[in-house]
């Protein structure tokens, strides 16, 4: 089995996951929700290297790195830029307040570890105990996105939901098939790349990213 | 081979639109490419006909009798589309809304999409599928929003977003049925773990604790891009707003691509839990795809969005249908797929003509369209009967038959509960369409262009063909719905 190590470097950076999902429910302040994400993407990559490393599996190697140039650098870039555009960047309004966001969070990470009990229950190893972690990170980031009306929050909770699904995927499976994972990696970044076009030619057209205000279709 | 050349060739052309200047010929073009891979899917079909497989690229892609069928539904639609834009581009282009750039880009997105889809029903692996599925998105995102309004913006933010949320669940779902898969002892390792006939072959063996929550999470993700209740609310701004033939394309073909994903995912389930697990999840999301569909019927004043609204309603007919899951009912929800996307397509491309020749796609403000413009009014006359569910159309013989089934199985309270949505929603669509199609007085008809009116009147005929006689796809959809019953 995996050495103590390597186990405390995953623990701590599955734990920093979820932590920074936590995070983007406290700050208001857009350019550290950013920061947040990069985090985020570098402790992704970590646990991926990290199983590469022991697996020795050179595919898995390769995934790490595109992960972290792609949800640790890339992605980050692309909403700062979005962020530089909009001065006035905090979420001012979140329809649920901070504290009553922390204790959903709480519970959400309790619904977490009773949904996981099949998960371990096939497989229980140390990695597959930590899955509850990307789970609730895949939670947060839902709860994220019904909440939060300014755009950028917004591509933050879906990436936090990819985040938290990522996590998974390399705690119980050490990564889905190569083709797959980089295939999903791909579509992220394309996707965040659409995003801040529509973002930016949103604020162009609005002069404002808030869509709260764009009320023109609805029933 | 030929699973290849059928995702090549729309992505041959795509390419090609995107290299030369725009043109009417070009346009042309691409309606060939569509028609190749038509023919190509046909080609398909009567191959895989007798439970023969075909693959390519190196084990990649495979077909069975269901992706053929679907192959051929997507040739159709997109046939359809393709013709149909080359009059919307030319139109666009005349107002001066669009370059000849932005004409070139939208061929090439349209081809892209088109081939993303051949790609998502043709993959063997079906992790390969999703990301397909995924690519999907992004191919149509720039589409939504290809008419460049405030309206046609928002409409693509809420449906990349959504839709992107939605196939993150879908892939999480395919992740543990992975994990699933790796812990069957003697189960294939590598790249072929996903593989379709692995998967069916071992499907007994998995883990039924951790298929139950794939599935619900295959069900709510692909749910997603089906249009299904909950997350249904992208549906009715981005068909709206996109230009007529994405939304016939959209509407027509992506939803049901997005379900045979769920088709297939069923099948595995199935065999790791027994049928009930999955047949609740879809009762669920269909009967509440039913109530959403009906109550904002009532509500529409446009055209467009009436017709998305129609979309939901299908989907939730298709999903109580597969919810049944005999070989009865499942060759019923392939047919409706077809009927469905022809109706569909028709419909939303007469909107789109409709749009041009009036302005606008308000329903108070087109009053009388059968007796001023008589083929474009017959046409969505007839479209809208064929979408209710009429006779002669094909829209007729699969309601019936999804009903049969849901009945044998004991759905009988649910095939119920759809009859009286479908009540509500005939009777919403008629006191819509009857201002429409006959409301006022009017003193002179217009014809309508040729170049609008074959395509629409053929996909009609098709679409009431089937309905009098399935006999040519008959055993294509008897061998297509055994692929996914055991």
């Amino acid at each position: 089995m995996r050495t103590g190590a390597e186990l405390d470097v995953v623990e701590l950076a599955a734990g920093i996951v979820l932590a920074g999902a936590v995070l983007a429910l406290w700050r208001k302040d857009l350019r550290a929700l950013i920061s947040v994400l990069s985090l985020q993407g570098a402790a992704l990559a970590t646990v991926a290297a990290v199983l590469a490393v022991h697996d020795g599996d050179a595919g898995l190697g390769v995934v790490a790195g595109v992960v972290l140039l792609a949800k640790g650098l890339v992605i980050p870039g692309l909403l700062a830029r979005v962020v530089r555009a909009d001065p006035g960047s905090r979420e001012t309004a979140p329809l649920v307040n901070v504290p009553a966001s922390l204790i959903t969070a709480a519970v959400l990470v309790v619904v977490s570890y009773l949904v996981a009990g099949h998960l371990t229950a096939l497989f229980p190893g140390p990695l597959t105990r930590l899955a509850p972690l990307g789970l609730a990170t895949v939670l947060v980031g839902f709860f994220v996105l019904v909440t939060r009306r300014k755009a950028v929050s917004q591509i933050v909770g879906l990436l936090l939901v990819d985040n938290g699904v990522a996590l998974v995927a390399f705690l119980l499976t050490a990564g889905v098939p190569l083709l797959v994972e980089l295939g999903a990696s791909l579509d992220v970044l394309l996707v965040v790349v659409v995003l801040q076009v529509l973002a930016t030619s949103m604020r162009a057209r609005f002069g404002h990213i808030d869509l709260d205000q764009l009320r023109e279709l609805h029933d | 081979m030929l699973l290849v050349a059928i995702v090549c060739v729309p992505l041959g052309a795509g390419a090609f639109a995107a290299m030369v200047p725009w043109g009417r010929v070009i346009g042309w073009a691409m309606a060939v490419a569509d028609a190749t891979v038509l023919g190509l899917a046909i080609v398909l079909a009567v191959q895989t006909d007798r439970h023969q497989v075909a693959g390519g690229l190196d084990g990649v892609l495979r077909a069975d009798a269901l992706s053929a069928f679907m192959a051929v539904v997507i040739g159709a639609v997109s046939l359809l589309a393709s013709i149909q834009s080359v009059r919307y581009l030319e139109a666009e282009i005349a107002r001066g809304e669009h370059s000849a750039r932005h004409a070139s880009l939208y061929s090439l997105l349209v081809q892209v999409f088109v081939a993303c889809m051949l790609a998502a029903v043709l993959s063997a692996n079906l992790g390969a599928l999703w990301v397909a599925v995924e690519a999907t998105t992004i191919a149509t995102t720039f589409l939504v929003g290809h008419r460049r309004t405030d309206k046609a913006l928002e409409a693509s933010w809420k449906y990349v977003l959504i839709c992107s949320v939605g196939i993150a669940l879908a892939f999480l779902g395919t992740v543990l049925v992975y994990f699933a898969a790796l812990h069957v002892p003697g189960h294939p390792t590598g790249a072929s773990v996903l593989d379709w006939t692995s998967l069916m072959h071992d499907s007994h063996r998995l883990d039924p604790g951790v298929v139950r929550l794939a599935m619900a999470l295959l069900v709510l993700g692909y749910g997603t891009k089906v249009g299904l209740a909950p997350m249904h609310s992208w549906l009715p701004d981005a068909h709206s707003q996109a230009p007529a033939p994405v939304s016939a394309l959209m509407s027509g073909v992506l939803l049901t691509v997005a379900f045979y994903a769920l088709l297939r995912f069923k099948a595995v389930a199935d065999g790791a839990l027994g049928p009930e697990f999955t047949r609740t999840l879809l009762v669920i999301v269909g009967l509440a795809s039913l109530l959403v569909a009906a109550s904002l019927l009532l509500t529409q004043r446009d055209v467009k969005r009436m017709l998305a609204y129609h979309s939901i309603e299908h989907m939730g007919l298709i999903a109580l249908g597969a919810a049944a899951g005999t070989t009865l009912a499942i060759a019923a929800v392939l047919l409706h797929i077809l009927g469905h996307g022809l109706a569909k397509a028709v419909l939303f491309l007469a909107s789109g003509e409709i749009l041009l020749v009036e302005g606008t796609t308000e329903i108070d403000k087109i009053p009388a369209l059968l007796a001023r413009r008589p083929l474009l009014g017959g046409i969505f006359g007839f479209g809208l009967v064929a979408l209710l569910g009429l006779p002669p159309f094909s829209l007729f013989v699969s309601e019936l038959n999804m009903i049969r089934g849901e009945l044998a199985v004991g759905l009988g309270w649910a095939a119920g509960l759809s009859l009286v949505a479908m009540a509500v929603i005939f009777a919403a669509v008629m006191a819509h369409s009857r201002h429409l199609l006959l409301g006022g007085r009017v003193a002179s008809s217009s014809a309508t262009s040729r170049l609008v009116g074959i395509p629409l009147v053929g996909g009609l005929v098709a679409c009431a063909a089937f309905g009098l006689s399935a006999w040519p796809l008959q055993p294509l959809l008897d061998a297509a719905a055994r692929v996914v019953v055991r």
